[in-house]
């Protein structure tokens, strides 16, 4: 198992490419298949922007980043965790994506998009932390269940 | 991402390159806005976008609700497989016009 050192960031928009540079490099490294590492960049873009506007109020605090592969076929694991308001993501209720241009909301799909391409998401509490992580195999889409 | 406009008549295409992502959107979303103040058709070739994160989709939502209100049309060309996945999967293939 190979595991990209943890990063440490000022959870903000400001620090947002310190974080996706950082994933893109890693899957790069592991030879991730370009279309699945394009649905984990957003994914991750998702859950942290969450996390820069709402874990702390709108106060300045820390996200840290963590990433590991494994397996064969190799599995994506990238684990975000912040020490802000309790908050789960995945229990917002899915948008209804039947409706059309006029009758729908702004926003609620980040999540969402982050559910649908994600093998598997989970959040928990746990010592003051919010922990989100995702998981997804890296190779051909199709071989990983 | 960079964006580039040209203009015939009432249409105004706007080419974009790059990532659609939550720090370059707001910059999309006032392109379209603004190129609904000079046409009332506007198109966007997105034959260099292969990333459309939520908030870009916000900016095409806006688009397209803009484009309705105005009685004009929006239209989308040259959609990659990667971001005509994330159109599929939240609706938005069957709510925007795509060619």
């Amino acid at each position: 198992m190979e595991r990209m050192d943890d990063l440490h960031v000022q959870a903000s928009n400001d620090t947002l490419y310190t974080v996706l540079d950082a994933i893109e490099e890693y899957l790069n490294k592991n030879s991730c298949e370009k279309s699945i590492q394009t649905q984990i960049l957003i994914a991750v873009e998702e859950l942290y922007v969450n996390i820069a506007s709402y874990a702390y109020g709108g106060d300045a605090g820390e996200a840290v980043v963590s990433m590991d592969v494994s397996g064969d076929p190799k599995r994506c694991r990238v684990t975000l965790m912040d020490k802000g308001i309790p908050y789960n993501p995945l229990e917002r209720e899915d948008p209804d994506i039947t409706l059309s241009a006029q009758e729908r909301e702004i926003g609620g799909l980040g999540i969402f998009m982050v559910k649908q391409t994600m093998d598997q998401v989970e959040y928990r509490y746990e010592n003051g932390c919010n922990i989100l992580t995702i998981e997804k195999g890296i190779e051909e889409e199709g071989e990983t269940e | 991402m960079t964006i580039t406009e040209t203009r015939q008549g009432e249409t105004v295409q706007l080419n974009v390159e790059g990532r659609v992502d939550t720090n370059t959107s707001p910059q999309l979303q006032k392109s379209i806005l603004q190129a609904f103040q000079k046409g009332n058709a506007v198109v966007l070739n997105l034959e260099r976008v292969d990333y459309v994160s939520s908030s870009g989709l916000r900016a095409l939502l806006i688009g397209q609700k803009t484009a309705s209100s105005k009685g004009g049309s929006m239209k989308l060309t040259h959609v990659c497989d990667a971001v005509m996945k994330v159109f599929d999967m939240t609706g938005f293939s069957k709510m925007l016009t795509i060619e």
